[in-house]
């Protein structure tokens, strides 16, 4: 960290302690992930990859539940690359802060996830911001996947997953994800909506389409509720006519 | 086909994140595209605890998951960290089964 002053220092290595401690509290929550991959089907290895390779956790979530719920990887697949938009939010938010271009962007863009993001915004300067993006983003990194690789292996030894109720824990897991979004009455619509439409369409249509059908519910309602929030700012597209043509 | 679906899912994970770092702010920063983005995880969340908890191949079915979830549900009310959230909705369905 060169060119940081003594003040500097002692602030850096405190960020870093946050950072490290948020690492420390994922890693319980990828001992569940590991051990909830393998009762989906996964091996321990392709449990593995998904921590290494997608490390975004509710995105992982996704593409285990909709396995382990019948439906084809492909759906999966779908389903947490939808889940994903959210990071690339955040990666619009920190472009500014972090600064970073070529490899050195590409490396830092595999650890956007919510608590990079949140470690590092609302520093006070932009070496700041980049400790303390780095610190959480990589001690959630190690200990993110060391813990999936140990929750994967406990399950597997463990034995049947519908004994240790490890069917019941996706749903917990989905939910536990979900309740910090409950707080708004529009978000408890699209919850509701979600819910119908994704269960009137489980005998109807192939495993794993269902809960990509809900994304259509999230579409219509960030569409029609456009008209009905009167705060909202104007963007580009409400300029007078003459100006921009889509 | 399931190793190819991870990698696939991992590469459209990735290009998100990368595109947020790289595309100018104008094309994204949208209030539409804020809120579908808002909105999205919500909604997929939602129907995935449906679909987990009820679905049982093509038909619906109540079993013990439910009763999982309802202890989950106590838990978060409870404020417990997620990590016991799940726990306590495996436990409970573990124990159901056992009864």
């Amino acid at each position: 960290m060169s060119g940081v002053g003594d003040g500097g220092g002692l602030r850096g290595r405190a960020i870093v302690r946050e950072g490290v401690a948020v690492g420390v509290a994922t890693g319980a929550y990828g001992l569940s992930f590991g051990a909830i991959g393998v009762a989906s089907g996964l091996d321990v290895w392709q449990t593995a990859a998904l921590s290494l390779l997608m490390f975004t956790g509710a995105s992982q979530f996704a593409f285990v539940g909709v396995v382990a719920s019948g439906g084809s990887p492909w759906s999966g697949a779908a389903t947490a690359v939808l889940l994903g938009t959210r990071n690339g939010l955040y990666g619009l938010r920190l472009a500014p802060l972090l600064r970073w271009t070529g490899l050195q962007r590409a490396g830092a863009a595999h650890l956007v996830i919510d608590e990079s993001t949140a470690m590092s915004v609302n520093r006070e300067t932009a070496e700041e911001s980049r400790v303390g993006f780095l610190s959480a983003g990589l001690a959630v990194f190690a200990l993110w996947n060391l813990a999936t690789v140990v929750g994967a292996l406990a399950g597997t030894a463990l034995g049947d997953p519908e004994d240790l109720g490890l069917d019941a824990a996706v749903g917990a897991a989905f939910l536990a994800l979900l309740w910090p979004r409950l707080r708004s009455r529009t978000n408890q619509v699209v919850a509701l909506l979600a819910v119908v439409v994704a269960l009137g369409l489980v005998p109807v249509a192939p495993a794993g389409t269902p809960v990509l059908a809900a994304a259509v519910v999230a579409i219509l309602v960030g569409v029609v509720s456009r008209a009905a929030d009167p705060t909202e700012v104007p963007g580009p597209d409400d300029l007078p006519s003459g100006g921009v043509h889509r | 086909m399931t190793w190819a679906a991870i990698l696939v899912g991992a590469a459209g994970c990735y290009a998100w994140k990368i595109a947020g770092l790289s595309v100018p702010p104008r094309v994204l920063e949208h209030p539409l595209v804020d809120r579908i983005a808002d909105l999205l995880p919500v909604a997929l969340l939602s129907a995935l605890i449906a679909v987990q908890v009820l679905g049982s191949g093509q038909s619906l079915e109540v079993d013990a998951r439910l009763l999982g979830l309802g202890a989950g549900v106590v838990a978060l009310l409870l404020r417990a960290p997620f990590i016991v959230v799940v726990f306590v909705a495996a436990a409970t369905a573990a124990l159901v089964r056992l009864l």
